[in-house]
């Protein structure tokens, strides 16, 4: 029987031929990640309590970026107990403030098609980009993943997106995204696996890949999927995952079959598209960019896991050079990764952004959950690169928060207003 | 989980949980739950501010016992548990609402409080005097003197909040293990 991606992902994880939709099977997990936030400070109690340790620390891998760096005596105590699991349980694979979870994994050669991952973030579905199944679970859940290595998951139906042609200057994989939540709405892919395709989307880079399956959490997803291609085996390996054994070397069949069944299937034509931007107080109030009037912003934030890649530094900077930020208006840049941030010396992207008057912020989640520098005041209005603007999410209760692509958050902090990037792109080719 | 928080939850369970209900709309996300804010601190803190974004009294003046009414997709956003954890320490019995997001649903059923899918969740006013019968999936709204069916639990979630959640569960598994 023809299955989908989703399916024979987790019929490998489940040890199986074939499994259905609907059908709760207990699969094998290939890797567990965790962060300083739901991590430690959470499992290492209960753990405690089921006395046992973890199944298979090197499965595990241990990341720093909620609470990074600390900055008051909580905080602290939180990333001194996390650093102290990591010794204690023999975890290897310890990133301590390298940057953001979902950006670091694939980054240090953690990911690659065919594997079954845990992680223990929302955010998690970022891993599907590389063509394995990975879901978000919570703390609880997590403990019972490193205490036994498996996971109880009800096999996903599968949506299906594909988008044809090409997306125009000045567009993004993230006006896809809040496009989709738009259009579809937040809860459009709740309990399924949503399944990108299409040449707009075979043309992306990996690294705006990852922004579709980050943001399918956003559509309720539990898994966002790219089936993985020339270019994705090309990342994984010069990021360093060893293929082969468990996963990988067989990248090929993982691909829906012809004939497989899905859920539901939409087209859209990536060449029409418009940047998005979406209105306080969620994703799913996105229109395209001029649908939204004249709105002045305090803050403009390029950051989080969502939008602070090397990818997301050049659109800021393709728009920032040569330009200055708006007079009353603090353009805030928290690199996704440390790699970023080299990355980004190394080419001259820094610069182009701080001569542009952007302001550098460490690396880790920040502003974007309200937990790290830069949360917002009362009534404050801010565009943001991030995945999610929910009520006082980034700071107080009635801050407001716009979400768009890192060209339109660049191009607004210019403007001191929301603003349409394709004008000043334009002028820049004149 | 202490052994007299599982007996709670088996309780919780067996029995019947009564209370009011609060109403919520669609979408309930996490960061109205759990704000960021107060996510370093004890969860008796954070309680003191869930869901105060859509209706300060909530936290206030929820009483044991009593039942939150959601929307569509309550829960969505954020896999923090305290969501969940916020919810129960207030001492809220259940969540009945149109939908859940995924990843609360998991974690609350872990957390031995009952989150039932009720599609009639909008007919249910707020205050209303509900009884909820968890384990046969009926909700008796006794203001209105009218009875909401649940979707039932999965049974392996059933087993599962019967052992008072997912830690005393595996605990059970692996000691019948070893």
């Amino acid at each position: 029987m023809p299955l989908t991606l989703a399916e024979k992902l987790c019929a490998k994880a489940a040890g199986r031929e074939a499994v259905a939709p609907g059908e709760i099977v207990t699969a094998r997990v290939d890797l567990a990640m965790i962060h300083d936030s739901g991590g430690p400070r959470r499992v290492e109690p209960m753990l405690k309590e089921l006395g046992v340790g973890i199944w298979d620390p090197s499965r595990v891998v241990l990341i720093t970026d909620h609470y990074v760096p600390a900055v008051d005596a909580e905080s602290a105590a939180i990333l001194d107990l996390t650093r102290k699991f990591a010794r204690r349980q023999g975890v290897e694979a310890f990133y301590d403030m390298q940057g953001i979870c979902h950006v670091v994994l694939p980054e240090r050669g953690h990911l690659a098609p065919g594997m079954f991952v845990a992680g223990g973030d929302s955010h998690s579905t970022t891993g599907g980009a590389f063509g394995a199944f990975m879901i978000g679970i919570g703390a609880t859940e997590m403990a019972g993943v490193l205490a036994t290595g498996e996971i109880w998951v009800r096999v996903p139906e599968t949506m299906r997106v594909e988008w044809t042609g090409r997306l125009g200057h000045g567009l993004a994989a993230k006006d896809i995204m809040l496009f989709l939540c738009g259009r579809l709405g937040m809860d459009a892919a709740n309990y399924r696996a949503v399944e990108f395709d299409g040449d707009a989307v075979r043309a992306l880079p990996m690294s705006e890949r990852m922004v579709l399956t980050n943001m399918a959490a956003e559509l309720g997803a539990k898994v966002g999927l790219v089936p993985p291609d020339r270019t994705t085996i090309d990342y994984v390996t010069a990021a360093g995952a060893r293929l082969g054994g468990r996963v990988g070397a067989d990248w090929e069949r993982w691909r829906s079959d012809d004939g497989a069944t899905f859920a539901e299937t939409h087209r859209f034509d990536a060449g029409a598209l418009a940047p998005q931007v979406a209105a306080p107080h969620s994703p799913e109030n996105a229109a395209d960019v001029t649908a939204h009037g004249t709105v002045a912003i305090d803050q403009a934030y390029i950051g989080a896991c969502t939008g602070a890649k090397l990818s997301d530094l050049h659109m800021a900077a393709a728009v920032l050079r040569g330009r200055k930020v708006a007079k009353g208006v603090r353009l805030l840049v928290a690199p996704a990764s440390a790699r970023t941030t080299q990355q980004a010396a190394a080419d001259g992207t820094l610069a182009a952004l701080t001569e542009a008057g952007a302001i550098l912020l460490p690396s880790g989640c920040g502003a974007c959950a309200g937990y790290g520098a830069g949360i917002l005041a009362e009534n404050e209005v801010c565009i943001s690169a991030t995945a999610r603007n929910f009520k006082g999410r980034m700071g107080h209760g009635t801050s407001k928060v716009y979400l768009g692509s890192p060209y339109t958050v660049a191009a607004s902090a210019v403007a001191g207003r929301i603003a349409d990037p394709r004008a000043l792109l334009a002028e820049r080719s004149r | 989980m202490t052994a007299s928080a599982s007996l709670a939850a088996e309780n919780t369970l067996a029995a019947t949980a009564t209370g009011h209900a609060w109403v919520f709309g669609d979408n309930v996300d996490t960061d109205v739950l759990a704000p960021g804010l107060y996510m370093k601190g004890p969860v008796s803190e954070l309680a003191k501010h869930c869901l105060e974004a859509l209706d300060p009294r909530f936290a206030r003046e929820a009483q044991p016992g009593d039942i939150v009414v959601g929307g569509s997709n309550f829960g969505m956003g954020s896999s923090r548990e305290q969501a969940a954890m916020a919810l129960k320490a207030l001492g809220i019995a259940a969540v009945v609402a149109k939908s859940f997001a995924r990843i609360f649903y998991r974690n609350a059923m872990n957390l031995a409080l009952p989150v039932l899918v009720c599609p009639e969740a909008g007919a249910i006013a707020a205050g209303d005097r509900l009884v909820l019968h968890a384990a046969e999936g009926r909700l008796d709204d006794l203001t209105q003197g009218r009875a909401f069916a649940c979707e039932p639990i999965p049974p392996h979630l059933l087993a599962m909040i019967a052992d008072g959640g997912l830690l005393p569960h595996l605990a059970k598994k692996l000691g019948a293990r070893a």
